[in-house]
């Protein structure tokens, strides 16, 4: 019988987050996407903190993801609005649009 | 089962600044709301320069003995007062700067100068972090507001498409800093800067560990915009607002400083030599790069950016070397290029032609023959960020030269670094001696306005003269950033 154990967490939250940081180099399509990706990377963290937290018998782990969850929805609001703005004088947000500047 | 915790009322005397900081902040919310339209942004203008006044001299006022408060979240020493000084005096002179600007562009806002408090509370916040959670959420205090910030022309295209750049990137590099600091919590089974420091002193480090520092490292290295992690840097303090580009220059890059500094030495310098490569690395890339692809730029706000690149390349260079001497230049460049910053910032909010602002180099052409004394501050302001002596910007680089040439007696190493950073600096040289030989030799097609606003005189006139006469306040900022670089050792 599989024990799932400390290190099958790690290697989802590894996987998780590496597909967040692909997410947001790789995408070429829309902001949206990239926002979701931000929220996958730091879902990954979270789940390495409480797998932590369980495996040290310690609170600190699941403290911290308290406070990365309550940062992450203040994130995710000022992304949105920013991302409300910009369209409001670009008309798209498109990733491949926002090259206003360059150099 | 219920469980009685016990919880001891946490010394709140050491966090007064902050805490007064951030009354200020909803105080300052309410006033805006409730003053007359018309005034309410001047108001909370003034009103908040008074209050990081008034938190500058709480701060000062603090002795300096260690401190830690909130169950060890929270430290306060000498290294935590002299940061705390220059981050305030850098957002302070920056909210002196910005009134006339956002009048001007009809984009006065009483929000602006909340958003600049509750970003400076952050980065205090940050410089006083002693655990990774209290870390984490300095960070973001201060990023949060800085986003808002950069996005804050909200009818300007490029202003939106800064904000944007600028949330996704910060929101990227909080990430990994966050992976990173999961990783140490989960091998070392700590936040606590101290424990931290307890647990990896000598002995076999985890592999997990390691992985967790190069992570936090790099979030870091977002932050002070160190290369390879530099990319939002020319595009933000394009885009931004002038004056906020100016409060991203000084204020965010000394606080991100000051917190690589505390992480990088007291919870992991007991295996310094397992990240050093990593600093190195990314301080002789941000010196080469700093240098040679800003000779190129023909917007000085983009130049500004690529300039900071290079200063923050020799910042960590001192960190690299992390004797406390090389703290001690850390402290002291990151002051000299806070006045550089600062009096260059304030010379380019009084570019104006007709009116508008404008930011291209070649709109500088001819201002000797215009505005004498403005041309004048501006090239003692290059000649110090090329580091030509005998002004300020050159002791900075030479204090950071000698702490790399006194490690050269250990390993020959230290001395390619030195030649590196002093070839970087002379290449350097050429974007600022080219701004002055536009300003002093070429013919202007349409001169620029005289200046207007006694602030931007002031602060240009304080920059200058600091950088002029460095050799008086040398001593009391050396015994200053010596105490101040001891206190993490």
């Amino acid at each position: 019988m599989l024990e799932i154990g400390l290190g099958h967490y790690l290697t989802v939250a590894a996987i998780l987050f590496t597909l967040g940081v692909f997410g947001i180099f790789v995408n070429r399509k829309n902001v949206i996407v990239i926002m979701m990706s931000i929220e996958l990377m730091l879902l990954a963290v979270n789940i390495n903190l409480v797998a932590f937290s369980a495996y040290l018998q310690d609170m600190v782990g699941q403290v911290f993801a308290l406070f990365v969850l309550t940062v992450a929805a203040g994130e995710a609001a000022i992304g949105l609005a920013i991302l409300v703005v910009y369209f409001r004088n670009r008309g798209s947000i498109a990733v491949e649009d926002i090259k206003a500047m360059k150099g | 089962m219920f469980v009685m915790l016990q919880t001891v009322f946490p010394d709140l005397s050491a966090a007064t600044p902050e805490i007064f900081l951030f009354i200020v902040a909803m105080a300052l919310l309410m006033v805006g709301v409730f003053a007359p339209a018309a005034r309410a942004a001047a108001v909370v203008g003034r009103l908040a320069l008074l209050s990081l006044v008034v938190a500058l001299v709480m701060v000062l006022m603090q002795d300096g003995v260690k401190v830690a408060t909130f169950e060890n979240m929270f430290i306060v020493d000498r290294f935590a007062i002299f940061m705390k000084v220059l981050v305030l005096i850098g957002s302070a002179l920056t909210l002196l700067m910005s009134g006339r600007f956002f009048a001007e562009m009809n984009a006065r806002k009483f929000e602006y100068p909340v958003l600049v408090v509750l970003a400076t509370l952050g980065m205090m916040m940050m410089i006083s972090a002693n655990d990774l959670i209290a870390l984490y959420m300095g960070l973001e205090i201060q990023s949060l507001a800085l986003y808002v910030l950069a996005a804050f022309l909200r009818d300007q295209e490029r202003s939106t498409e800064a904000g944007l750049k600028y949330f996704v990137l910060g929101a990227l590099s909080s990430g990994m800093l966050l992976y990173g600091a999961s990783m140490v919590y989960g091998f070392a089974g700590t936040t606590q800067f101290a424990a931290l420091a307890a647990v990896l002193k000598g002995g076999e480090v985890a592999p997990g560990i390691i992985v967790g520092i190069v992570f936090i490292a790099a979030g870091l290295a977002f932050k002070v915009s160190a290369v390879p992690f530099h990319m939002w840097t020319p595009d933000v303090y394009e885009g931004a607002p002038t004056p906020v580009t100016a409060f991203f220059a000084v204020a965010p890059k000394v606080a991100a400083i000051a917190l690589f500094l505390r992480v990088m030495l007291e919870p992991f310098g007991g295996i310094a030599a397992e990240w050093r490569q990593v600093i190195v690395f990314l301080s002789v890339a941000s010196m080469i790069l700093g240098a040679f692809a800003a000779i190129r730029q023909n917007n000085i706000k983009r130049l500004m950016a690529y300039s900071s690149i290079g200063h923050v390349g020799y910042a960590l260079l001192g960190l690299a070397v992390g004797t406390s001497e090389g703290i001690r230049a850390v402290l002291v460049y990151m002051a000299i290029y806070l006045t550089m910053n600062i009096g260059t910032f304030a010379c380019i909010l009084a570019m104006r032609r007709q009116g508008q602002y404008v930011e291209q180099i070649p709109d500088l052409a001819g201002l000797s023959k215009r505005n004498l004394p403005m041309a004048i501050i501006m090239m003692l302001l290059m000649f110090s960020l090329a580091g030509v002596p005998p002004l300020a910007g050159f002791f900075g680089k030479f204090y950071v030269f000698k702490a790399v040439m006194e490690m050269s007696a250990l390993s020959s190493g230290w001395t390619v670094l030195a030649v590196i950073g002093v070839l970087s600096s002379v290449v350097g040289a050429f974007y600022y001696l080219r701004i002055v030989k536009v300003m002093f030799f070429d013919e202007a097609l349409e001169p620029l306005d005289l200046p207007s606003g006694r602030e931007l005189g002031l602060l240009m006139g304080l920059a200058g003269a600091f950088n002029l006469f460095f050799f008086p306040f040398a001593g009391p900022l050396l015994r200053a950033a010596g105490n101040a670089a001891a206190a993490l050792f």
